[in-house]
């Protein structure tokens, strides 16, 4: 997809989530405390309800827990059909990404495919993407 | 009676797709025409409540404030509520209900406004939502990676129930199919005939496994639902429709860390809040703002086991007029427009009354269930004739 990509509006929150990448880094927020991962992140936990939560760096692998083919082109400069999944990570129980499946035929994605990420930047963004474990 | 709520009037503007005449001037048509159906005035009104409250952000999707209302209508209201974050659209009638049975008003209108179609159109009047820049909030987890629509999002939750359950796409084309066959014979609705399976399955697809015809579209229309209390029906000329439950929940609102959508829940909860059961329902009106909804809530509700919906979609006649449970008798949003929600609502309480006309289910019904929401957010009512 040579389209530009919805830049989020980057704070506090989420700023390790969206230039982890620049690192080589999957950032998802986790709690110190209980060890909970919180998605979206938030600045105290929603398991336990502690402030000590901090970005941890995943392994960046995980499996394709449902997908879909987007064949609309919700945007003028969207090139589709493109595949949309939600990725359950490998060591984050509990928190799914939605991404795309990228680096391959858009028939060739499946329920319980296993993925691992790759990063594109646009514009100081890094979107985690995923492509698929050969 | 005296704490209990009941549906008094029904009453809904031109539904269209780009039309020109106003978003206030269409709620005050579908005002205008529920007042009468009740046998009401307007002084009669003292409370109002809309879902979700006016978006300034995104005003094809809410134009109008229950302020705008109350000013324009020149009501005298003792409460009043318009809100995004509560149990779907559905939760502003049952906040009404709740708000009748506290005795903080007599008669409510509660009213869901669409501007969509005619926005798109007219984007200098209303400008359309930012997806593009600075995203915030949920839509940063989703927007970045084009999955702009609820259409992307629901489509991955009917995806996972084809390849853990085995739901097929000619399973899912009956709610589309009942919903068109529906709609052609309602006089109000937008879609006047009705559709082959041939036509269903050569659609171009938007999202798979949806296709265009599992989607519903931009229209712009208001409909309305009067609320009384029960110690104010003898004001009231319509055949009382008694709000018998409601149930509403929300499930990670964020819509892609849900396991499952608030229909279970909701729908698990709905039978804790009365005594009738799901063997006591005559009609069903499901959200289906995407045809996969209605599996959720045939499931949430009990009407057939978890991963079972596709099975009781099969073939269609289970969910017909002269089905054993008629399934969107108006032709839902598929059929009908996408009224988000109060059309649900609406259509219960036409076939509870026998006022369907050509698209009226036998046997006298005495229950219906209306629901509204997808993904995350849900709100049912169990409405009766008693
Ligand atoms: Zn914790």
């Amino acid at each position: 997809m040579a389209w530009q990509r919805s830049r989020p509006r980057l704070d506090n929150d989420n700023r390790a989530f969206w230039t982890g990448g620049a690192d080589g880094k999957l950032n998802i927020t986790r709690c110190n405390d209980c060890g909970g991962f919180i998605h979206p992140p938030r600045e105290i936990c929603r398991h336990c309800q502690s402030e000590n939560v901090a970005p941890f760096a995943v392994a960046g692998t995980g499996s394709v827990d449902t997908y879909t083919v987007n064949h609309q082109a919700w945007a003028k400069d969207m090139d589709v059909p493109f595949v949309i999944a939600r990725v359950k990570l490998d060591d984050a129980p509990g928190v799914y990404l939605t991404t795309n499946i990228v680096n391959c035929p858009v028939d060739a994605v499946d329920v319980d495919d296993r993925v691992q990420v790759v990063f594109e930047e646009q514009d100081g963004i890094w979107y985690p993407l995923f492509e698929k474990v050969q | 009676m005296s704490n209990e709520a009941y549906i008094t009037g029904i009453g809904m503007s031109e539904v269209g797709v780009r039309l020109t005449r106003s978003p206030l001037l269409l709620t005050v048509d579908a005002v205008k025409e529920a007042i009468a159906d009740a046998g009401l005035t307007l002084d009669q009104i003292d409370g109002v409540a809309t879902y979700p409250g006016k978006m300034a952000s995104f005003l094809g999707f809410s134009p109008v404030s229950s302020d705008d209302l109350i000013e324009v209508l020149g009501l005298e209201t003792r409460w009043h509520i318009g809100a995004a974050e509560t149990t779907a659209q559905l939760g502003a009638i049952a906040e009404a209900a709740n708000a009748v049975k506290a005795g903080l008003a007599r008669h409510v209108i509660c009213f869901r406004t669409v501007y969509e179609a005619a926005a798109l159109a007219r984007p200098e009047e209303f400008p359309p939502m930012e997806r593009r820049k600075d995203v915030s909030g949920n839509s940063q987890w989703v927007s970045p990676f084009g999955a702009f629509s609820a259409a992307n999002w629901t489509a991955q939750f009917a995806m996972r129930h084809m390849k853990r359950y085995g739901l097929t796409r000619e399973q899912l084309a009956q709610v589309a199919l009942n919903d068109h066959a529906n709609a052609a014979i309602n006089p109000r609705a937008l879609v006047k005939k009705p559709l082959t399976m041939d036509d269903y399955m050569s659609a171009r697809l938007i999202s798979t496994p949806f296709c265009l015809y599992d989607c519903d579209r931009f229209t712009d229309a208001s409909t309305v639902v009067i609320v009384s209390a029960g110690d104010a029906i003898d004001e009231v000329k319509t055949t009382p429709i008694r709000i018998a439950a409601t149930a509403g929940s929300v499930e990670r609102y964020s819509w892609d860390q849900a396991e499952w959508a608030g229909a279970y829940p909701t729908g698990r909860d709905l039978w804790k809040n009365t005594d009738y059961q799901p063997k006591d329902v005559d009609t069903v009106q499901l959200y289906d703002g995407f045809a996969f909804q209605p599996i959720t809530w045939l499931e949430g509700l009990g009407f057939c086991g978890i991963g079972e919906g596709g099975l009781f979609l099969e073939g269609g006649k289970r969910i017909a007029r002269d089905g054993a449970l008629p399934m969107n008798t108006g032709g839902g949003q598929l059929g009908w427009g996408r009224l988000h929600g109060f059309g649900f609502a609406f259509e219960a309480v036409v076939q509870l009354r026998g006022e369907g006309g050509a698209r009226q289910i036998g046997g006298d019904p005495r229950v219906a269930i209306a629901t509204s929401g997808g993904g995350p957010m849900a709100a049912a009512l169990l409405l009766t004739k008693d």
